[in-house]
């Protein structure tokens, strides 16, 4: 995000007058108030503010957000919002997309986009099926999900998301999922990063993959399931009775057991937002075994894109006269004739005959 | 004559009746134009000797073009027929619009090259051959059995061959390089004796080089020995040897500055004109691709004009970052050629449906797929006027020479703004790469467009984003606008509002509207560059055949035959008055490189019996081909018209180059062909 000056706003100021169109029951509805929620917290402005998205049920999210908004083509968004944001590193953006649209046909333009470090908060959507081609497995499917296209059970291995944005080298990676409470912070931190900010949020998909996340999204029992990261705080869950430590042997997490919330003596770790070494640790920590991890795995922020271009263009403009005129004679030149007119001088084009008087702005 | 290359028996320039009489006291000394091949090995710096004596030839005040032909491969292995990298120029003292037939004088740097490269030289041309290069390995890799230059194989030529690589390294000894670094400044030893010929002055040279070499001097000092050394051959060897020095006068030109320039850096001067002139800054999304990225290359440069340049990720990235700069208000640009235009079609339905300004540059080569990457051809035209998914209409222009794309540039610019859309500039191979002077226009000539955009709502209290204006173009509105917030997407959109609406009429009336739009774009009327405006036969060309087309038509109409040529800039939407022209004349000739594509519009368009007459070897039309070509319509023998024109084994690029031995006949023809050889 920018610094900007806080624009008082409500949650309903960032509602459009266009009907919803997602089914009933989407996760989609939570993930649209999480975020109308959010924007007047940040006290951001709809005016300077840009959503943009590619294809899928999840890319239709501007069209609900009242502020400015492009609705693009599928897996392109990266590259479009890259385009806006240089031509005018002002506005702030939120890139909306899919696990199919963001990993599959667009997985490239993801990873650019998260490699160059284009100022933006990218929230991809992920509940791991195709919906609005009607409910083909996608890129994040796990194996043996049965679709249309895998009747009996999908064999591709899945993405995952948050190591792929990390490996790709983002710095800023976040997870959250559709209904949680905490989805507001989590957007929060990702928009007070500088820089591309990648927030994964599971989704459930009501119609072709109903509460695949419940596993650890379901509110029964999610305080076991759930590790909910925290900057400088140890990795807790369970209430307290199990955390996360590192085996120094094997050189990978393991779950310990904390006895009288004496998390030091069990060799808990504490979070560490920079430290991209456990970064990798947290988005590779399979579920199942470990909790879910969730907040903000990494947050270290590195020069933007944006201004790395900025600058080159100031600094290879610096002393430099954008003469039209003289940059077309450049090279070497001959002149025919004696009394040849000169073309070049000092006008901006279009503006008047040679030696005119000074164009009226 | 035949006996003196210089003489120009053949000569493919400009003449009409009166200068044709006058030809026989043009002493051989003193002809109207020349044509001088240099070809070598890929490494032997063949297309920077070409250049610097094409900047010399345009400093001496000749009319000049050039054509530049190299392999797809950075470096062929040496010494092989598919590595000679070669470049053509013809100058002369009158106006000069091809890059040449045949030429008069072929400089030959090692057996490869001269294999290539000799059926396209003039009997009687003068052949000038680096004996040092035609070692027995060397003969064996352009596999020639015995020396060309020992059996009498060339005998209908006149041969000047020694030891030009003797003669650099002997040149280059005191500055103490390498052989391999000597060796090197052989091309420079062979434009000494170029520049000797033609009796050019080797100042420009010496400036350039010590500008090139100006942190490793000792190299600029040995080109420049080199260079020195071959002017001075040409001075001694005249006594002895075919070699004379020829003058040809400078061409009467209007008055002004000139320069010379390339397709490439016209287009990228024009999109900067342009931007200007609409007074926005510029964003040039691209991703390298041959012969495209040069745009890319110069225009990252240029970053003081309010330029910003971006590498992509690939090509549709590079459309898709400009479409996001334009919404944003910057003019988005991008370049690319064919097999990346087709990448970054569904991005260009985007810009159509969403209704942003955006120029593509199309530098074309020959396809399909990767086709022939350094090669020319107009094989695009069906995919920029007809090549996207929907209704999806965009202009098209087409630039005829390196000069005429800065012109097309601003115009595709000026259409992107005025009328929000999407523009497809279509260059080729040939015009980017090629050379011509060029007299530098002056900026303030230009009408300025400034852009404009909504700064309040336009509809009393409602924003209608696709409320359209007298030329039929939406409101351009910039993100960061206050109260102005509001959505567009490539989904349809209902009429004013922009909401999202499948309905059918409201699919209808966007449809129409869309199109209503680019049909009325304003284009100028279509002259006729030679000829009556009607009569017995019109050729009709679009893009780089404008040379040879114009000097054909010139020879045509000397020999009496009432022919014109038209030339079409914008393809689409056509000119208003084209149809009622084309009808003017009993016949219709299409030249093309490709299988007939603007033949197919202007038939669609008009229902007029064009004609095509195609050409699909890489290479560009020779003059002669289309006076060819022309003379049937007026021989009296009916369906005698159009056809195909086959490779020519007098043009670049040569069979050899690609493994072919120039005997290769269309074993297939399209039962639709409608023309049998």
């Amino acid at each position: 995000m920018n610094d900007m000056t806080p624009f008082a706003t409500t949650l309903k100021d960032w509602e459009t007058d266009q009907e919803v169109r997602w089914c009933p029951g989407c996760g989609d509805y939570a993930i649209l108030k999480a975020v109308q929620r959010t924007l007047p917290q940040l006290g951001a402005n709809p005016a300077n503010t840009v959503f943009i998205s590619g294809i899928g049920c999840s890319s239709r999210f501007p069209y609900y957000m009242e502020s400015y908004g492009f609705h693009t083509i599928h897996g392109r968004a990266p590259a479009i919002a890259t385009g806006v944001k240089l031509a005018n590193p002002d506005l702030d953006i939120w890139l909306v997309t899919g696990d199919g649209d963001g990993l599959s046909i667009g997985g490239n333009h993801l990873m650019h986009v998260l490699r160059r470090n284009v100022n933006m908060q990218i929230m991809l959507f992920n509940n791991e099926i195709y919906g609005l081609t009607k409910g083909q497995y996608s890129p994040t499917s796990r194996e043996g999900t049965k679709s249309p296209t895998t009747p009996l059970g999908s064999y591709d291995h899945p993405a995952r998301p948050a190591a792929f944005a990390l490996g790709a080298g983002a710095r800023f990676v976040a997870r959250g999922f559709d209904v949680s409470k905490k989805l507001p912070e989590v957007l929060m931190a990702a928009h007070a990063h500088q820089g591309a900010a990648f927030v994964e949020i599971f989704q459930n998909c009501v119609v072709y993959n109903k509460d695949v996340f419940d596993d650890f999204a379901q509110p029964k029992g999610a305080e076991d399931r759930q590790l909910w990261l925290e900057n400088g705080q140890p990795m807790l869950f369970a209430g307290g009775t199990q955390g996360i430590a590192l085996d120094r042997h094997l050189l990978r997490p393991m779950v310990v057991s904390v006895e009288n919330g004496d998390w030091e003596a069990a060799g808990v770790l504490v979070h560490d937002v920079s430290n991209r070494t456990v970064a990798h640790m947290l988005v590779e920590m399979p579920f199942g075994p470990f909790p879910m991890a969730l907040g903000v795995l990494y947050d270290d922020p590195r020069p933007t894109f944006e201004a790395a271009v900025a600058q080159e263009r100031a600094q290879s403009s610096a002393g430099k006269e954008p003469d039209l005129a003289r940059l077309l004679s450049k090279g070497q030149t001959w002149t025919v004739g004696d009394n040849a007119a000169d073309p070049v001088s000092t006008r901006p084009p279009g503006q008047g005959a040679p030696n005119a008087d000074e164009p009226l702005t | 004559m035949a006996t003196d290359p210089l003489t120009l028996e053949d000569a493919d320039t400009p003449r009409d009746a009166a200068r044709s009489s006058d030809r026989a006291s043009n002493p051989a000394s003193n002809p109207e134009a020349v044509v001088v091949r240099f070809a070598g090995d890929s490494g032997d710096g063949m297309q920077l000797t070409g250049g610097q004596f094409t900047l010399s030839t345009a400093l001496a005040g000749n009319d000049l073009a050039t054509f530049p032909d190299f392999p797809a491969e950075i470096r062929a292995p040496q010494g092989t027929l598919f590595g000679v990298s070669a470049f053509q120029i013809n100058f002369g003292s009158t106006a000069i619009e091809t890059a040449g037939d045949a030429p008069d004088v072929l400089v030959a740097m090692n057996p490869a090259a001269l294999k290539t490269n000799l059926a396209a030289l003039k009997p009687g041309g003068l052949i000038i051959a680096d004996t040092g290069e035609f070692t027995k390995r060397n003969l064996e890799k352009a596999k020639y059995t015995v020396n060309p230059l020992e059996d009498g194989g060339l005998d209908k030529w006149q041969v000047l061959a020694f030891d030009i690589s003797a003669q650099t390294v002997e040149a280059v000894k005191p500055f103490g390089l390498g052989n391999k670094d000597a060796l090197r400044c052989k091309n420079m030893w062979t434009l000494g004796l170029a520049l000797w010929m033609f009796d050019r002055p080797r100042g420009p040279i010496h400036d350039w080089l010590n500008a090139k070499f100006k942190t490793r001097p000792e190299l600029a000092a040995a080109n420049i020995a080199a260079l020195d050394a071959g002017h001075a051959y040409g001075e001694t060897a005249e006594l002895a040897g075919p070699l004379r020095q020829v003058h040809v006068d400078a061409v009467a030109s209007a008055p002004g500055l000139y320069r010379t320039i390339t397709g490439a850096e016209a287009v990228s001067l024009g999109l900067v004109a342009g931007a200007q002139l609409a007074h926005l800054p510029m964003f040039f999304g691209g991703y390298p691709i041959t012969p495209a990225s040069s745009i890319l290359h110069h225009l990252a440069r240029l970053k003081e004009f309010g330029v910003t340049t971006f590498q992509a990720e690939d090509e549709i990235a590079a459309i898709c970052a400009s479409i996001g700069a334009s919404y944003a208000g910057s003019l988005g640009v991008t370049s690319s050629s064919g097999p990346g235009i087709a990448l970054k079609t569904e991005a260009m339905g985007l810009a159509i449906m969403t209704e942003l300004p955006l120029v593509i540059v199309n530098s074309q080569r020959g396809g399909p797929s990767t086709g022939l990457p350094t090669k020319t051809e107009q094989s695009d035209l069906y995919q920029a006027v007809y090549g996207r998914n929907g209704d999806a209409p965009l202009p098209v222009i087409a630039a005829r020479s390196p000069g005429d794309a800065f012109d097309c540039a601003i115009e595709a610019c000026r259409i992107a703004v005025e009328y929000m859309t999407p523009v497809m500039l279509l260059t080729d191979g040939y015009i980017a790469n090629a050379a011509e002077p060029w007299q530098v226009p002056d900026p303030a000539s230009y009408t300025a467009f400034p852009a404009t955009f909504l700064e309040q709502k336009n509809d009393g209290d409602n924003l209608l984003p696709y409320k359209r204006d007298g030329k039929g173009a939406r409101p351009w509105i910039r993100p960061g606008t206050p109260g102005l917030m509001h959505r567009i997407g490539g989904i349809e959109k209902a009429v004013d509002t922009g909401h999202i609406d499948y309905s059918p009429s409201n699919h209808q009336a966007m449809t129409d509207a869309r199109k209503a739009k680019i049909d009325g774009i304003a284009v100028p009327d279509q002259d006729v560059c030679l000829g009556e405006t009607r009569g017995t036969l019109a050729v009709v060309g679009w893009g780089s055949t404008f040379g040879p087309i114009h000097q054909a038509v010139r020879r045509a109409r000397a020999r009496g035959m009432d022919v014109s040529h038209v030339h079409v800039r914008h393809i689409w939407p056509l000119p208003a008055n084209l149809g009622d022209l084309l009808r003017g004349f009993d016949n219709v000739l299409v030249p093309e490189m490709n299988t007939g594509q603007f033949k197919t519009v202007l038939r669609d368009q008009y229902l007029v019996d064009a004609r095509p007459l195609t050409k699909t070897s890489g290479q560009p039309f020779q003059i002669a081909e289309l006076e060819a070509a022309i003379a049937k319509y007026f021989d009296g023998i009916a369906g005698n018209e159009g056809g195909e024109v086959d490779a020519n084994l007098q043009q670049l690029p040569t069979p050899e180059s690609g493994h072919d031995d120039g005997s290769l006949r269309p074993q297939f023809k399209s039962p639709q062909s409608e023309y049998d050889a």
